[in-house]
């Protein structure tokens, strides 16, 4: 049997919704994988359902009653016979809890370790961590800092700006920025209120803010057999409030020393937890100086740019390490070649603030030809509901260097149409036609921009 | 003073009412704050005046255009 013909499970549950869902079940189809589908009750005649050899109904529209409940999604995969459970990203993918109910059910769960998600759920543990591993962090604190006093001290050493960050931190929430010693008590205050709203920790720490860096991330593969390569960077430096909107691989930033040195980063960061499967290593750029920020220990949105320029099936590796398979590519293997970009298509009105969009669908025609993805969870028709992610649809392009991948986009964006709700195919349009990202700048400016973004209204 | 009725954006569950009946506002004070797609969208006074009515409650689901506030 040679090992294109090895089946790795016989039956995988995707606990997850929209897109990703149908982006694991395409990978499972090829592999000769049953799939399981679960759906709430708004879903139930999504494109996910329907694409999925089985489905299962878990409960009510909001995510609450359905895509977060574990025991439902745990009984779900033992009444339907799957044998293991793919979470996408999002919803309970990083929650280590249900990583130890699959193992209290017999169901292999396909991503890390409970405890490497515990090892990097908390910031500032998962910053001693990676200093004692010799890992880069922008420089700052590893302690929790107790009081304003403290506070206002940790910014006089560390200098201004200073950031205040809850060891939860995520998604923007638990984040302030003090600029002078004035701002202290309120940016370390609102931290730790936010710290403990958002994520049931008010803990805080202070490190140095840098004003524009970049956001480059390293895509990590890591088997059960102590092997960890890394497939490249991917630059994710558009952003709205931490929010990314437009990434690509590879990064325009970094030359070929870098990559190579911040993939070795991206590896000692992983081995320092023993990390399996899939994970991603984010970091900061500024100028050469590339800073750990966190590892998402989950496949990523981002992930298919890191598939057009490579070639490899990042769900299909994670369900062979997932099987105890060892990774079939060495570090020396991995190619990278030409340029990708992704551009979210969210349900949101760019020139009304981002004003989310979860109207029906009307009309709906993908672009399509050479070096042209779509991975999307919507059809002509479907309702888009207001309960989940406002991600509706990725477009990837793939072509020779980021010049022509930029104009493959425009084509596309130009030949992708939805009609309904707002989308964010018009921004991408007018965000990509100007010299900023031609130039390959952040761009930070014009997302700041409110007038410049209501000049996007398609 | 004309009174005035604030609507609904998008489609939307109410999340938090933060405004009561009777309470004097300013223009651009946050009223409610709904919620949709994961987002928390603050909905703000028109204008400075009293709040006459709330016409819904904390977990409604509201439909666009729906009357949310009536200010006098």
């Amino acid at each position: 049997m040679t090992e294109q013909h090895v089946r790795y499970f016989n039956r995988v549950l995707v606990a997850n919704r929209g897109e990703i869902a149908l982006r694991v079940i395409r990978t499972l189809q090829e592999l000769s994988i049953a799939s399981v589908a679960v759906y709430s009750d708004a879903d139930t005649d999504s494109a996910h359902v329907v694409a999925a050899d089985h489905a299962v109904h878990i409960g009510g529209s909001p995510v609450a009653e359905s895509y977060l409940r574990i025991d439902r999604i745990i009984e779900a995969a033992l009444s339907s016979g799957a044998d293991a459970i793919h979470p996408g990203y999002g919803l309970l993918s990083e929650n280590p809890d249900m990583v130890e109910a699959c193992e209290r059910a017999g169901l292999v769960w396909i991503g890390p370790s409970a405890s490497a998600m515990r090892a990097m759920g908390s910031k500032l543990n998962a910053r001693r961590l990676m200093i004692k591993a010799g890992v880069p962090v922008v420089p700052g604190g590893t302690e929790p800092i107790a009081d304003e006093e403290a506070a206002l001290a940790a910014a006089e050493s560390l200098g201004y700006p200073v950031a205040f960050k809850a060891s939860g931190a995520g998604g923007g929430k638990g984040f302030r920025v003090a600029h002078h010693a004035s701002d202290v008590p309120a940016a370390f205050t609102g931290a730790a209120g936010e710290g403990e709203r958002f994520f049931g920790d008010p803990t805080v720490y202070a490190e140095r803010y840098l004003a524009n860096p970049r956001h480059v991330e390293v895509q990590i593969l890591a088997d059960q057999h102590g092997s960890v390569i890394h497939l490249h960077e991917r630059d994710c430096s558009v952003q709205r409030r931490h929010q990314k909107l437009v990434e690509e691989a590879p990064a325009p930033a970094v030359s070929a020393e870098l990559r190579a040195a911040i993939g070795e980063i991206a590896i000692a960061a992983a081995r320092s937890t023993g990390y399996v499967s899939a994970g991603t290593i984010e970091g900061l750029l500024d100028g050469d100086q590339f800073y750990f920020l966190e590892m998402n220990t989950r496949i990523q949105v981002e992930h298919p740019v890191t598939e057009m320029i490579t070639g490899v099936d990042i769900v299909a590796e994670q369900l062979r390490i997932a099987a105890g398979h060892p990774l079939t590519l060495a570090q020396e293997a991995v190619r990278l070649s030409g340029h990708a970009i992704e551009c979210r298509i969210n349900a949101e009105n760019a020139a009304k603030n981002f004003l989310p969009s979860p109207v029906r669908i009307g009309d709906y025609r993908e672009p399509s030809g050479e070096g042209v993805r779509v991975d999307s969870g919507v059809r002509a028709g479907d309702a888009v509901h207001q309960w989940y992610d406002p991600l509706i649809a990725k477009l990837v392009v793939w072509a020779e260097d980021r010049d022509a991948a930029t104009d493959r986009m425009l084509a596309a964006l130009r030949d992708f149409t939805i009609s309904g709700p707002a989308t964010l195919l018009p921004f991408h349009a007018a965000l990509l036609s100007t010299d900023q990202w031609r130039r390959g700048e952040t761009c930070a400016d014009l997302l700041a921009d409110r007038a410049w973004l209501r000049s996007t209204a398609g | 003073m004309s009174s005035c009725v604030i609507t609904a954006d998008t489609p939307a569950t109410v999340w938090k009412v933060l405004a009561g009946e009777g309470d004097t506002v300013s223009d651009g004070d946050t009223l409610m704050i709904l919620e949709a797609m994961k987002m928390e969208i603050p909905v703000e006074a028109e204008q400075d005046g009293v709040v006459a009515r709330i016409l819904v409650a904390e977990g409604d689901l509201v439909e666009m255009d729906q009357r949310l506030v009536e200010l006098v």
